[in-house]
């Protein structure tokens, strides 16, 4: 009897020792999906440079709205849009003035297949694919800048489109060859300014809005250091190449 | 607040996707479930547990494998397209074959239950009587496991119904063709449009607690009905 409470009351110490304790100069940042590699070489370098310590969350958006509007424990939110962070600082839950651009993200058309898809994007207007896959437009910003490219082309009618719940997701379905072509992020067919695999043709900035990504500091995270630290880490030299090492662009911040 | 048009295309189509997949699977499960209920074969142990993997698997890797498997690339996509039928991703008939497997368990175990409470005597009596082994099935088993059937229909068709990471992963998202409730649904929230959103996620909280009253209400009745008979 005794020996079964000894190990109850061991197992119970180990369980809340094991739960993760935070200590000063941690922070905790939720950020847009498509920006994971880059964020984790940053995080690295932040840490290094700092000590501080960020805790990093990866997911859509569009949830991380929701759950900053209900009391989501973040310090700082890397958004894949403007609206947002802007909604965020209207509403009181992020600090006014604190918004800035952090990334602009670029799209392309992609095949895995290394003859599918041309220079010039002429692919789309010939129409000699089953099906064309774009981020859903109305949840990601890069799938709105996909729909501006085919109203420019005036191909909105005459496409046959599956959506991607976020671009992540769209990159899969034409990766795994179940999309013949998609528009997909820039920054997830590059690596080192080079196409990693497939076919793809960079399409022209005048065919759509820039994604502008913005990052906000959170009002939890408004007294915490480390947070300020690493919004203002993200626009240094060594960040902003880190960033634009995986074919995003950057604006000059005065 | 209400239903868009978009959401009652959606309604409409999980409705006639849960109903078909429903169908399906009863005719299938019932003979595997048969199957699973009186042999000692060897295969019992591992097909058993094939069937019950989607409980315990999470959706999203059920989706991830259907949709490899599924296309252009994998075995069953090889299949589909040598037999002319093009790749299943994207498509109504894609989410059906996704939706049969994700529902087996559920229909699968009810009926194998049923069956399995059987026991010998019935079919000794009825061999005694020279019914042959189909007349046997279809005379004796199939009216005494008819509790287990209901179960399984119903439990096939809100599990259907519910059905989400898979759809995610292989559907595509297109209006009317793979666009069920719960995705129109998370559009809703990821779009933050929440009026919209009540409107659906309170119909399928109603649905499928109704769902469930009317199994467990089922279920009670019989359970009751056979003490009175003893009585």
């Amino acid at each position: 009897m005794l020996r079964i409470r000894k190990i109850i009351q061991l197992l119970f110490s180990l369980l809340v020792c094991a739960a993760p304790v935070g200590h000063a100069g941690d922070l905790t940042v939720a950020v847009a999906a498509n920006f994971r590699e880059p964020m984790l070489q940053i995080a690295t370098d932040f840490e290094q440079r700092t000590g501080h310590r960020p805790t990093l969350i990866f997911g859509s958006s569009g949830k991380f709205f929701a759950q900053i509007s209900h009391g989501a424990p973040f310090d700082c939110f890397l958004s894949a849009d403007q609206t947002k962070p802007a909604a965020l600082v209207a509403a009181g839950l992020a600090v006014a003035g604190s918004q800035f651009t952090y990334a602009i993200g670029a799209i392309a058309l992609w095949s895995a297949n290394p003859d599918w898809v041309d220079d010039k994007g002429e692919v789309l207007t010939m129409g000699s694919y089953r099906n064309l896959a774009i981020a859903n437009p109305e949840l990601a910003p890069y799938g709105v800048a996909a729909m501006d490219v085919l109203r420019h082309l005036n191909l909105t009618r005459s496409v046959r489109l599956v959506q991607g719940e976020n671009i992540a997701q769209t990159y899969q379905f034409v990766s795994s060859g179940n999309a013949d072509i998609g528009f997909v992020a820039l920054s997830q067919i590059m690596a080192a300014g080079r196409l990693r695999s497939g076919s793809a043709w960079r399409v022209p900035a005048e065919l759509y809005s820039p994604i502008r990504q913005d990052a906000v500091l959170l009002t939890l995270g408004k007294e915490n250091p480390a947070a300020v630290a690493l919004l203002s880490h993200l626009k240094r030299e060594s960040a902003i190449r880190i960033i634009e090492s995986f074919s995003y662009q950057t604006q000059v911040i005065d | 607040m209400g239903f868009s048009a978009d959401d009652l295309t959606a309604i409409w189509l999980t409705f006639r996707l849960a109903t078909l997949v429903t169908v399906l699977l009863l005719l299938l499960a019932t003979p595997l479930a048969w199957w699973l209920a009186r042999t000692h074969s060897w295969w019992k142990t591992p097909i058993s547990a094939v069937v019950a993997l989607p409980l315990v698997l999470p959706p999203t890797v059920i989706g991830f494998y259907l949709l490899l498997a599924m296309g252009p690339n994998g075995p069953l996509g090889q299949l589909t397209v040598a037999l002319g039928l093009g790749t299943l991703p994207f498509t109504f008939w894609g989410l059906v074959v996704a939706s049969m497997f994700y529902s087996l368990p559920f229909v699968v175990q009810p009926i194998q239950n049923a069956m399995e409470s059987l026991g010998e005597r019935p079919l000794e009596v009825a061999a005694t009587l020279r019914a042959g082994p189909v007349d046997r099935f279809f005379s004796v088993v199939l009216p005494l496991t008819r509790p287990g059937f209901v179960t399984a229909a119903i439990l096939g068709f809100a599990h259907t119904v519910g059905e989400f990471g898979v759809v995610l992963m292989i559907g595509g998202n297109i209006p009317g063709v793979t666009r069920v409730i719960s995705v129109q649904l998370y559009d809703h929230v990821e779009a933050l449009d929440y009026g919209h959103a009540h409107a659906l996620s309170a119909a399928m909280l109603i649905f499928s607690f109704a769902v469930l009253v009317v199994v467990y209400g089922f279920n009670r009745q019989k359970k009751m009905a056979r003490m009175m008979g003893a009585a």
